[in-house]
């Protein structure tokens, strides 16, 4: 079957999806009102509430939403054969995660643009604000290891990139010196930034000394390492410590020394990455040689194929952006539609060319059989393989596949690194949250509260046993990923159909998608928990079990929640109501 | 054409300095509640030696006063002298 075909096809349904079905939401349920005054205009300060022109603020929002996880999950789920993992981007993103981003934008521009977690305070009480956090601080905890992980398998996998991935630190300073303190331009600097990390990935992929292989120094696979350790364990426990040091500096650090300029780069690259995927899609015109759906896998795909896809078709991070800035800075109520639905799509439109490199780069089904030969080889490969099969599609523009695999690898590892750092500073956050919550203010001190966040994450990603030994099983926590992500997703349509419901409105748009996700999590945590994780399940691991039944316990209590919130008939209105 | 290059070049950059703008104008803000403290230290109980001159600049950063205490979590202002609210 021919690629192109199919991405159109995809394509054409998010347009119909954004035509009609976000139209229906605005005019018929969130009835958006031109002439309300968002919270912008209403609290204007010219720092957190400005007034910001749609366009504008759908680049930053896109920008923020986007990043190494709509990549990531699509990349494994195609291990049930491509329409499977197709059919949930594009309608998940239409029916869920365009609902989702649109609702908790408008919820939040409707209640003085707070975030989720305040208006989980208001709306059901004191008990949903501290299990927001709990869920956030998982979440966060679950992207520390998984992106850590990712970052020091690519490492591993494409030495070649590691050089400019580490120029591109210096770069960043030094554009954050020169915009911040001499009020330069910023697009500039940060082509230039850009154009050398590129130059940097060229020379490494050509030339042998610049490519920073551990394993080949320790002697190849089957060397010996340090501490009694395989070659590849090491390598793997050596770029995670740099890693964890890197992020401890990274996230105490004020945001525009590093984070702000990095975020500079990494929008270029999305476009550049975009750019390149589309563009090579249409030179290279592939056909489609993995199976439509894989008869031979030895996981079901319900549910786990909606909790392996969580970005890209709905994840519960978005509202944190929709309710935490975007909502703040809407210049008219109409534009929610624009900003919060579209930049859902976005990132559908990122999932769905991930699915594609990955389906369109095998010879025959044969190879692909052979790589994604179970659930865990698959959950292993799949970003290695987005990146090869990314490369391929490059080579339509002139490209070699050499510099074209280094330059993809560089896009990706950036993308997890910003989302490493961004998360590790949130989950600082959180942490002095909870201890001023619970009296421990030794907890709100910043170098104590991120040497918890760092220790947590490495022991997180290092204990976990995979093929390849000592930290190599990383991957195992990424359906856990998914479901404190799908889980957080669940908490933000709760809290617009608890508000559609005291409006009078039809609330099934957003309480349909919620019931879904919270069925298939709670589904995918009793099978992975009972089966798999438990002491008599078939690979029996304590750390998984006892995640796992954490991630139950919170999903089984918001089903609690969401039901008697819904019966309750007190009708608290909100201020805006 | 050259025209809608350069349109498309200056969204981009605004793009790109959301976030960063934000940045900026919350490190000034809080430089100038530092300043204000500084100025209105007596408040809290540390002497300030600057305090009668301070009261020159009245005029001029009432408003700003008013932003500033709202912000400190003071409803009203905290000086009986100055009746911004």
């Amino acid at each position: 079957m021919n690629a192109i075909a199919v991405a159109s096809i995809g394509l054409f349904i998010f347009i119909l999806g954004y035509r009609f079905y976000s139209k229906f939401l605005a005019e018929k349920i969130f009835r958006l009102d031109p002439n309300y005054v968002t919270p912008a205009h209403r609290f204007k300060d010219d720092v957190d509430f400005v007034p910001t022109n749609k366009f504008v603020l759908w680049g930053h929002h896109f920008t923020s939403v986007a990043g190494a996880a709509p990549i990531l999950g699509p990349a494994i789920a195609v291990y049930w054969g491509w329409l499977p993992a197709i059919l949930w981007v594009v309608f998940g993103t239409i029916f869920a995660a365009g609902v989702h981003d649109f609702g908790t934008l408008v919820l939040s521009v409707r209640n003085k643009g707070q975030s989720i977690g305040t208006l989980a305070h208001r709306l059901i009480g004191q008990k949903a604000k501290i299990l927001f956090l709990f869920i956030i601080l998982i979440l966060v905890l679950m992207v520390n290891a998984v992106f850590a992980w990712v970052i020091a398998n690519l490492f591993i996998k494409f030495p070649a990139s590691v050089l400019p991935i580490f120029i591109q630190i210096p770069l960043a300073v030094w554009i954050g010196h020169a915009v911040y303190k001499r009020k330069q331009k910023m697009l500039i600097p940060s082509l230039i930034a850009l154009g050398v990390m590129y130059l940097t990935a060229v020379l490494a992929s050509n030339i042998g000394f610049l490519q920073i292989d551990l394993v080949s120094y320790m002697g190849g696979a089957e060397g010996a390492g340090l501490f009694g350790l395989g070659a590849i364990s090491t390598a793997f426990f050596i770029w995670i410590i740099i890693l964890m040091i890197y992020v401890y500096i990274a996230s105490t650090l004020p945001v525009w020394q590093l984070l702000q300029p990095r975020d500079f780069i990494n929008s270029h690259q999305l476009v550049v990455g975009l750019g390149i995927l589309y563009i090579g899609l249409l030179f290279t015109n592939p056909q489609i040689t993995a199976p439509l759906t894989n008869a031979t896998s030895d996981v079901s795909w319900l549910p786990l194929l909606f909790i392996t896809i969580a970005c890209g078709a709905i994840s519960g991070f978005h509202g944190l952006v929709s309710s935490g800035t975007s909502s703040k800075q809407l210049n008219k109520e109409t534009d929610a539609r624009f900003v919060g639905y579209l930049g859902a799509v976005g990132e559908g439109v990122l999932a769905l060319i991930s699915i594609i490199a990955v389906i369109t780069f095998f010879p025959n089904k044969e190879a692909f059989l052979e790589r994604y030969s179970s659930f865990q080889a698959s959950s292993g490969a799949g970003l290695g393989t987005f990146i090869e099969g990314a490369a391929n599609l490059a080579t339509g523009l002139m490209i070699p596949q050499g510099v074209a695999t280094t330059i993809v690898s560089i896009i990706v590892i950036s993308f997890a690194a910003t989302t490493l750092d961004t998360s590790v500073r949130l989950m600082r956050y959180i942490i002095a949250e909870l201890g001023v919550e619970y009296k421990m203010p030794v907890l709100a001190k910043t170098h104590v509260a991120t040497s918890i966040a760092v220790a947590s994450s490495a022991a997180l990603v290092l204990l976990p046993e995979g093929p390849n030994g000592f930290g190599s099983g990383g991957y195992l926590l990424w359906p856990l990923f998914g479901t404190a992500n799908q889980l957080l997703a669940g908490i933000s349509l709760l809290l617009i159909s608890i508000w559609l419901k005291r409006l009078g409105r039809n609330y099934m748009v957003t309480l349909i998608p919620m019931i879904f996700l919270l069925i298939m999590t709670l589904y995918a945590m009793f099978q992975q928990v009972v089966f798999q994780w438990s002491w008599f399940g078939s690979s029996s691991n304590t750390l998984l079990f006892v995640f796992g039944a954490i991630i139950f316990g919170f999903a089984l209590w918001i089903l609690i929640t969401a039901v008697s919130a819904l019966r309750d008939k007190s009708n608290i209105k909100l201020d805006m109501d | 054409m050259l025209s809608k290059v350069k349109t498309l070049i200056a969204f981009y950059e605004e793009v790109l300095s959301m976030p960063h703008r934000q940045e900026i104008a919350r490190e000034l803000r809080d430089e100038d509640d530092l300043f204000l403290l500084l100025l209105y230290s007596e408040m809290i109980g540390i002497p300030n030696p600057v305090y009668y001159y301070t009261l020159e600049l009245y005029p001029y950063m009432l408003e700003k006063f008013h932003d500033w205490h709202l912000r400190m979590g003071m409803e009203k202002s905290p000086m009986t002298g100055i009746r911004c609210c």
